[in-house]
Order: C-alpha cells, then sequence, then structure tokens
C-alpha cells in the first residue's frame, strides 16, 4: 500500500509535465506575422544537391552576400532523406526550416501549407503581381485552392522520351527519326529493340511504388493524351476516363510483353544501357554526356501529334518561404533577386533546367543559339502540365500509384476496374480540406 | 513511506525519467493522437485537429493496405521466429564446441548484426534481383516474377534475411546460457548411452529453456517493429503491398501523407498486438 502511494505520487508530477507540454508550440510566434514581414537580416536558405543546381546557388548567394553585407544568407543542400519532402517536412515540425527551399515540390506544397509551414508570398505587396508578370498564364497552375500564391514557379523539366542512337541502329530502327509518335509505333519499336537484344528492355520507368513514381510515367502520357489535362481538377479525378484507359492499356502491354523491367534498377538503366529509352527532363542531358549518344522525341499519343502540341508533365520545383522566417522582407528580397531574368539565365547555363517563364526563346536567345538541343525543351514549357495543388495531394499520388501498381505493372486487377477505384478514393481525398 | 533504503529512490531516477521522457510520454501521445484527427504542424501554427472519437481504429480494421500490412508482419513472424531459435540455438551449440577457427566463426556470424542494414541490404540485391546469383543457380526453378517483385516470395525472403541478420545476437544469447548447463548433465547422458543428437534434445534444449522465452520475446518484438528491411528492399511496400510492414505504413501515412492521428491508430493496435502475442509467448514457455 506504501509502494503505491509513493508510486503514485511520484506519477502525479510526471503526468502533469506531460499534460503541459502537450499544449502545442508553447510560445510561438505565430503572431508576429506581420512583424517578421518587414524584418530585414540574414537569413538561412536550402538548395538541392544537384551538382549544377549547387554551383549556381553559390553563385547567386556570394552575388547577394557582396551586395547586402547586412542580410548575409547562409546556403546548405537540403539535408540528406529519401525525399527532400520529408526532410523539408520534418524541418516544419521541428520549427527548424530555413527562410526559403529553393526544391518545393508543389506536390508537397498542400500539405506543409496545411502543418502552417509556408508563408503566403500574397503578403507582400508585390507578391502576387511579381509571380503573375514573371510567369504569366501557367502561374494559376500554383494558386492554391484559397487563392493565395504560397510557391514561387522557378524552374521545370518538361519530360520527352530519351533514346539510344546506337541501341536503335543495332535494332535496325532510323536512329535519327525513330517512329516513336503513336502508341502503335512505340510499342513496335520496343519490340524490334527488346527482340533484337540491343537492349535487355526497351524502357524501364522505375515500378516501385513511391507516390511520385506516377509523374515519369502514367502522367506524362496522360497530360499529352488529353491536351493538358491535370489529375484532378475542379474536385474531380480525371483520369479514369477514356483517354486515362487508353494510357494504362499501353502501359499495360509494355510490361506484359516484358518491354519493360518490373524490379528497380539500382543505378540509371538509361545510362548503363539496359534500357534503349528513358522518361527524362533536360537534367539529364549533362548525366548522359559522354555516357550514351541520345536522341530524343515527345511523349506518344495514342493517335499521334504535332510535337507542337504534345503537352507533358512539368517536373516543376519551386521557391517556397517557410513561416519558421524572422526575416521575411530579406527573405522575399532574396526570392525576387534569384529569380530575376539575369539570375534565371544563369541557372540556364548552369544546369540547362527551364525557368518557369513565358517566351524563353526570346529573352535568352544566345544560349538557345549555343545550345540548340534544349530548343524543345523551351518550347515545351508553354505546354506543361503540374500536379493538382489540391488538399491531401501525396495521398492522392499514393492511392493511384497503388492502383497502377498493382493492376498495370503486376497485372493483377484490371485497371480500368482499379483505377475507377482509386478515382473514387481521390474523389473522396480531394473534396477534404 | 520511501522504503528501507530511500537513497535507492536517488539512483533509480534517472532511468525513471528517461523511461517518462522516451517511452512513457510518447506512448502517452500517442495514444491522444489516435483520437484526434492529428497532423504535426509548425510550432505556433493555430491548426484546427478535431476529435474523432474511434474512427481512425475503424480506419485501421477497414483500410485493405493496412490488414495487408499485419498479415506480411505475421507470416514475417511465423517464418522468423522459429527459424531464429532454431539456428541460433544450433549455431550457439556448435560454436561452443572445440572447434578449428570458433574465435573466427563466433565473429563471423556477430559481424552483419553490427553492420547497418543499409550497407548489408545491396548485397541482397545482388543475390536475389532478377538477374542475381541465387536465380543463376535454380535456372528453371526460379520463381518468375523474380524474389523481391513477387508477392507470394518478397515477404519470406525479407524474413531470412532480417533472421540472417539477427542471428548473431542470438548466438550470443544462447552461448551465454549455454555456460550455464552443468557439464555433469551431459556426462550422465553420455553414460546412459544418449547420442549426440539425444543429449542436445534432452539436456541442452531444456538447459537453456529461459534463454529461448528471452530469444522468443525479443526476436517478436523487434519483428513487429520491422521497418528498415522493407524500406530499403521493396521501397513503398513491395509489389502490391505484399511486403509491407505496419510500420512501414504508419510512416507512409504519418510522416509522407501527413495523416499521424491514423499513424498513431496503426500504432497502438500494433503494441496491443504484440503484448498479447508475447503474453502468450510467456505462457507457452515458462515452465516455473
Amino acid at each position: 500500500m506504501k509502494r503505491t502511494l509513493t508510486a503514485l505520487l511520484a506519477t502525479i508530477p510526471l503526468a502533469l509535465t506531460t499534460v503541459a507540454c502537450n499544449v502545442d508550440g508553447g510560445g510561438g510566434d505565430g503572431g508576429d506575422d506581420a512583424e517578421s514581414a518587414g524584418k530585414h537580416g540574414p537569413i538561412t536558405i536550402w538548395y538541392s544537391n544537384n551538382t549544377e543546381e549547387v554551383a549556381w546557388g553559390k553563385d547567386m548567394v556570394a552575388k547577394w552576400n557582396g551586395a547586402h553585407p547586412d542580410e548575409k544568407v547562409t546556403a546548405q543542400e537540403i539535408p540528406a532523406g529519401k525525399t527532400a519532402e520529408e526532410a523539408i517536412g520534418a524541418s516544419i515540425t521541428a520549427g527548424t526550416a530555413p527562410c526559403l527551399v529553393f526544391n518545393t515540390a508543389p506536390a508537397a506544397v498542400p500539405q506543409f501549407q496545411k502543418q502552417g509551414g509556408l508563408v503566403p508570398l500574397d503578403d507582400f505587396p508585390d507578391g502576387a503581381k511579381y509571380i503573375e508578370d514573371r510567369t504569366g498564364e501557367n502561374a494559376a497552375q500554383y494558386k492554391s485552392p484559397d487563392g493565395k500564391y504560397y510557391q514561387l514557379p522557378w524552374k521545370s523539366n518538361p519530360v520527352v522520351i530519351f533514346y539510344n542512337k546506337k541501341a536503335f541502329a543495332k535494332a535496325g530502327v532510323d536512329a535519327e527519326n525513330p517512329p516513336l509518335s503513336t502508341y502503335d509505333e512505340f510499342l513496335d519499336t520496343a519490340r524490334k529493340v527488346v527482340k533484337s537484344n540491343a537492349a535487355q528492355y526497351a524502357i524501364w520507368p522505375a515500378p516501385s511504388s513511391e507516390f511520385f513514381q506516377s509523374w515519369f510515367d502514367f502522367y506524362p502520357l496522360f497530360a499529352a493524351e488529353t491536351d493538358g489535362k491535370l489529375l484532378v481538377e475542379d474536385g474531380k479525378s480525371t483520369f479514369a476516363g477514356d483517354e486515362g484507359k487508353k494510357v494504362t492499356a499501353f502501359w499495360q502491354t509494355i510490361y506484359k510483353e516484358g518491354l519493360a523491367g518490373k524490379e528497380k534498377y539500382n543505378g540509371d538503366a538509361f545510362a548503363d544501357g539496359k534500357a534503349a529509352m528513358a522518361i527524362v527532363g533536360p537534367w539529364a542531358i549533362p548525366v548522359y554526356k559522354g555516357k550514351v549518344e541520345w536522341g530524343s522525341a515527345p511523349v506518344p499519343t495514342s493517335q499521334g501529334k504535332d510535337a507542337g502540341e504534345i503537352h507533358t508533365f512539368s517536373d516543376a520545383k519551386n521557391v517556397a518561404m517557410y513561416s519558421a522566417c524572422k526575416n521575411r522582407a530579406t527573405a522575399w528580397d532574396l526570392m525576387k533577386f534569384a529569380t530575376s531574368e539575369e539570375q534565371d539565365g544563369a541557372l540556364l547555363e548552369a544546369t540547362g533546367q527551364m525557368p518557369l517563364r513565358t517566351g524563353l526563346q526570346d529573352v535568352y536567345p544566345d544560349y538557345f543559339e549555343k545550345n540548340p538541343a534544349y530548343k524543345e525543351f523551351a518550347d515545351l514549357t508553354a505546354r506543361t502540365v503540374e500536379v493538382p495543388n489540391v488538399p491531401n495531394s501525396i495521398a492522392i499520388w499514393q492511392a493511384v500509384r497503388d492502383a497502377y501498381s498493382n493492376s498495370v505493372i503486376f497485372g493483377k486487377s484490371d485497371p480500368d476496374q482499379a483505377m475507377q477505384d482509386a478515382a473514387t478514393k481521390v474523389d473522396q481525398l480531394a473534396g477534404q480540406s | 513511506m520511501l522504503g528501507r533504503q530511500p537513497i535507492g529512490i536517488a539512483f533509480v531516477a534517472p532511468y525513471a525519467v528517461f523511461l517518462a521522457a522516451v517511452f512513457a510520454y510518447p506512448l502517452g501521445i500517442a495514444v491522444y493522437m489516435s483520437f484526434y484527427d492529428w497532423f504535426f504542424a509548425a510550432p505556433g501554427a493555430v491548426v484546427d485537429r478535431p476529435f474523432v472519437g474511434f474512427s481512425n481504429y475503424v480506419a485501421v480494421f477497414s483500410d485493405p493496405a493496412v490488414l495487408r500490412s499485419f498479415l506480411n508482419i505475421a507470416i514475417f513472424l511465423v517464418i522468423n521466429v522459429p527459424l531464429t531459435v532454431g539456428l541460433s540455438l544450433g549455431l550457439a551449440s556448435a560454436l561452443n564446441a572445440a572447434i578449428p577457427l570458433r574465435t573466427f566463426f563466433r565473429v563471423s556470424f556477430y559481424v552483419p548484426y553490427v553492420t547497418a542494414s543499409v550497407a548489408v541490404v545491396g548485397v541482397w540485391f545482388f543475390l536475389f534481383s532478377s538477374d542475381g546469383l541465387v536465380n543463376e543457380v535454380l535456372g528453371d526453378l526460379a520463381p518468375d516474377p523474380s524474389w523481391l517483385v513477387n508477392s507470394t516470395w518478397a515477404m519470406p525472403v525479407i524474413a531470412v534475411f532480417v533472421t540472417w541478420k539477427q542471428l548473431g545476437f542470438f548466438i550470443l544469447l544462447y552461448l551465454a546460457a549455454l555456460q550455464n548447463v552443468p557439464k555433469e548433465l551431459y556426462e550422465s547422458a553420455a553414460v546412459d548411452g544418449a547420442s549426440r543428437l539425444r543429449s542436445f534434445w534432452t539436456v541442452t534444449v531444456p538447459g537453456v529453456r529461459p534463454a529461448t522465452t528471452l530469444v522468443v520475446l525479443l526476436a517478436t518484438i523487434t519483428g513487429a517493429n520491422l521497418f528498415t528491411e522493407p524500406y530499403l528492399l521493396t521501397n513503398g511496400g513491395g509489389p502490391d503491398g505484399a511486403s509491407a510492414s505496419p510500420v512501414l505504413v504508419m510512416y507512409q501515412r504519418g510522416i509522407q501523407q501527413g495523416q499521424a492521428g491514423l499513424a498513431a491508430a496503426i500504432g497502438i493496435v500494433l503494441v496491443i498486438g504484440v503484448l498479447i502475442i508475447s503474453l502468450i509467448n510467456r505462457k507457452l514457455l515458462e515452465r516455473d
């Protein structure tokens, strides 16, 4: 009895501390939003670990620090994690997020916004205007459901088909103008490649189930087939309709006939010559330089379309300002500096990735003359489709991927039925707020 | 009231605080979270987290992906635990005898346990991928979608991998227990004409029963919390969720998709499940 009493008396202060600590955050800085919006001072930023982007980032920061000694910017790569979104999400919860992250995925923005982790750029007097002036009509795809901008459109990597010219030549396919524009042509070419042993597989998109993998097999073809529809529009899913069915039937044939691998390849299958084609964006050009003699073609559509009409997935990454930021005025000024015409040009030169601006070829004519390989990407930026900015977007993409993986890749169920079930789930998820 | 040696409280206090902070507090928070539509938010952010009663638990029991993950972990435990007990006892007995290169063998069995899974997984990819060593040896007998993308074989492969990896630790436990089996029992068994195998069954196995209870309990508890191997070997749950473990699903739902309340409910269900299985194990194995 005595021991029980003592134990109880000891537990009560512990329990009380637990309850007290549970009151969320405690003394948060949320109320100082208006103050922070006007403050100047040192800030930290994160960028991705892509080699060329890091080089651009260091340069840009050095220029800024030279001109603004009182508003020093400390820059580092996003901390390591399986995905950048997990690292950023964790930092938001911990309150250690930097002021800016130059690699914010549009698909993660609804979640970060829900967590209270993002600053609406409309808070700044020239916020919305700057975004709309720089990015034009496409900026609308980046607005959140509440009508505000929580991200600044930065760069895109429009996705196309890269093919290995040597492998195609070995397979007896015209390596300069290979027939890849309709599904039938694409399948024939793929069959020739695999049959002639020019490569182990015709194409090898990652077959694993991470929520973002559909962006590199299903979604680009869906965007092309539907002339630019998003996965979810006006709160309703669009992918279970006729066009979606055609896309899944195409991929189902590819997997059924063994034209693509069902196991994830450890490395880059295209660079290693295991796959004769890849679905990638311009970020891949420096990666494949010297390794593969590549050519590119737009993603196929069921009936074939003019290259100038084909839409694709943008694979965009944007810049966002995080609520842990104290010196928001400096952060906003840096955002504008880093996305100015001069810095966008520097980004283009360094990485070959396309700034999300209008009229790229007119603004940077010298670059495109020197690098004609990038012209098609600049042209494509006007026809990119983004992930839909809706609540629960990651859960939505996971539901789509699970249905796709089960039915299309592993052939365990009927794709039409599986995607329809996923569509019902997605409608429900997109409708929550 | 403070007992006969009050100074004992001072000695125990640091560990009690550690237990409270690292185990009790998060467990309490998890129970709290599981009754709300909870998600992680920025400190100081004003967010709406409505009370939802048992709906997270209802979701746990009606979501096929979550139920599949519990089935997967059951398959895992059914393969892993007996294999662990059998192999580690057998190997410990073998390593207890005066065989040549004994120290080398002991070290080599222990090394996988202290190596990070991330490093070792590469070897298993090499072995079990569709053009890996195992399939080459098996030739025509190799399963058609290869091991790690085959929904029947993915979890068993992971079970074998984890068994191999943890073997060192359990061999150590058994080696220690074997030292406590009196030599006289082996001698009298030999005098009575028992063969090596017979004396193993009648002297060794009962003699290390306390260690067996411990090994089974530990293997069950660490097995039920399996996360690293499904995460690394099958990226996101394998062919159609066939190698997803409950903790992997918790991670996907709670951290990637921001449904921490649901993840907490899965966690609480897992804790209760493991407690029940451990109680059953103890009842079956303990003989005092």
